[in-house]
């Protein structure tokens, strides 16, 4: 059985259609990149999943329940985080009040303070620090252990890369990647193409709402994702393989 | 050495207003509501401790652990039936409907108890009007003693439960970023109603030490009300310590107000008030760093995405 089942989900903006009537299923384990321009619908439908955006219309169901009307609070006990565009950490709280903030929340598992910063040390030596004082990568990593902090099953990951340094970046991958190998299924929005495609086992392209490929990553070449991405049939990137 | 003593008394005086302030600073520092009701319900609960002591014989110190409780589910249905509404309709909607509330409190007061004044001092013996004398000229009020330590008791553990506390620092998160805490699992709504009967309480204690130290009436609310806003601007909305600063320079211009002239009690204060206010828009943020502490932090950068 999937962990992640996901039946003909629509959300809105008012009038405006962000996610139309996606199909998706997600089994334990799996990390699947979600890729697709600005307004795509990628962080909408992030946010739907998490509870944070009512659904319109279609049905979530997480480990077999329906939990299309559940509150983002009541997500995050069965194992389902979301880490914002944006980071949106608590700037004015220390960086280990952010992550004490989160803790006992979610479900019992192995992430504790002590094993979130072995998977992010970077986060060591900053703990009495002011969350908004941090650089972008570290509030990156502060934000990511935060999730971690409710031990989820599905983390989802928007836009990571966005705004940081490619030290930054690099950095925080080598910690994500870790991240499966503990059983965490992960959902990841990535503008980087390149990236997405080497940590993800599935690509998911969304464009104007609608999914327009799925395919393995690993049998996914960047052309055939560009085509998606732009929702035009061209040659465009021919030869531009992975 | 009357100077001396005219400034001393005004401490005194201002810890009573930062006790009345704390509770709207607090409010305000969670969930940004003025709370115009604030005083009426301060005297609302002066009154119930007034009727558990005249009717039940009850002593207010006694009577204060029944009416917090009371007073704190009011709290929680006042944000439940009130507040969570009016916070839907922008800024001005809550304004508008804690000062309805006010006013609907204040009439149902004066319906059940009349316009009389009422004091709980005879309830408490000798400490209404006990002092020490310092020297010749100064003296020291017992209650005073009292409320300058409750005022200092409550704002400090108020901001220690916030700064060290787990609900504590549910609060501060849910205070900075309302629409994001229900992502780490937290429940906004649940989090507000319970700072607003945390809000309550304080009110509570406020207007219990109201009507120890003085007189009150159904109308009372809104001069308590004026003085805790002047008092909580003065020390910066949203900072504890700065509410008990702000509390105490203002029972200081008070009293020296009434110094100078003995007219000039009022006059001083709203003076001081309007001066501070005026500061305030022209020096704004270089004010702003004086405050010593703050319950709402600084404005989060965090979307601004910032290169590592």
């Amino acid at each position: 059985m999937p962990l992640l089942t996901v039946e003909n989900l629509t959300a809105t903006h008012g009038l405006l259609h962000a996610v139309r009537g996606v199909d998706l299923a997600l089994a334990e384990g799996e990390t699947l990149a979600l890729v697709g321009a600005n307004g795509a619908g990628k962080t909408t439908l992030l946010r739907t999943i998490a509870g944070a955006h009512r659904a319109a219309l279609g049905r979530i169901r997480f480990d077999g329940a329906d939990i299309t009307l559940l509150p983002a609070h009541r997500r995050v006990p069965l194992g389902i985080a979301l880490v914002p565009e944006g980071r949106r950490l608590f700037a004015g709280m220390t960086v280990a009040e952010n992550l004490l903030v989160a803790e006992g929340r979610g479900r019992a598992g192995r992430w504790t303070m002590a094993t979130v910063l072995d998977a992010f040390p970077q986060l060591r030596p900053k703990l009495k620090s002011r969350a908004g004082d941090l650089s972008g990568g570290q509030q990156q990593a502060a934000a990511i252990a935060r999730a971690l902090m409710s031990n989820p099953r599905l983390l989802l990951l928007d836009e990571v890369s966005l705004g940081l340094s490619p030290a930054a970046v690099e950095q925080l991958y080598v910690s994500l990647a870790a991240l499966p190998a503990g059983g965490t299924t992960i959902v990841l929005v990535e503008q980087d193409l390149g990236r997405a495609l080497g940590v993800a086992d599935r690509v998911v392209c969304l464009l104007e709402g609608r999914i327009t490929y799925e395919g393995r990553a690993r049998e996914t070449t960047r052309a055939r994702v560009l085509e998606a991405y732009f929702g035009v049939s061209s040659a465009l990137g021919a030869g531009a393989d992975r | 050495m009357i100077f001396l003593n005219q400034c001393l008394q005004g401490i005194f005086l201002g810890a009573y207003y930062a006790l009345i302030a704390c509770s709207l600073s607090f409010l305000f520092g969670v969930m940004r509501i003025i709370n115009l009701a604030h005083g009426s319900l301060a005297v609302l609960a002066a009154f119930l401790l007034f009727v558990l002591a005249d009717r039940y014989g009850l002593s207010p110190w006694l009577g204060l652990v029944l009416v917090i409780p009371v007073m704190a589910a009011l709290g929680f249905l006042l944000q439940i039936l009130v507040l969570e509404r009016s916070l839907k309709g922008g800024l001005l909607v809550p304004l508008l409907s804690t000062f309805g509330l006010a006013i609907v409190i204040d009439n149902l007061l004066f319906q059940g108890f009349g316009a009389d004044t009422r004091s709980l001092a005879p309830y408490i013996g000798d400490l209404s009007f006990a002092s020490w004398s310092l020297s010749d000229d100064i003296t020291v009020g017992q209650l005073d003693v009292i409320i300058l330590a409750a005022a200092v008791a409550l704002l400090g553990g108020l901001q220690l439960f916030l700064a060290r506390t787990r609900l504590g620092r549910t609060i501060r998160a849910t205070a900075e970023a309302p629409e994001i805490v229900g992502l780490i699992g937290i429940d906004a709504r649940a989090v507000y109603a319970l700072s607003t009967a945390l809000a309550m309480a304080l009110a509570t204690v406020a207007g219990a030490f109201l009507a120890l130290r003085a007189t009150f009436n159904p109308y009372s609310g809104g001069m308590q009300l004026l003085f805790a806003f002047e008092a909580v601007v003065i020390g910066g909305f949203g900072s504890l310590w700065g509410t008990l600063i702000g509390g105490i320079l203002l029972g200081v211009a008070q009293n020296l107000g009434a110094f100078v002239n003995p007219h000039g009690f009022l006059i001083a204060g709203h003076g001081f008030f309007l001066a501070i206010l005026i500061a305030r828009l022209y020096l704004g943020p270089r004010l702003a760093r004086l405050r010593l502490a703050r319950l709402r932090p600084r404005r989060p950068r965090p979307h601004a995405a910032r290169p590592a």
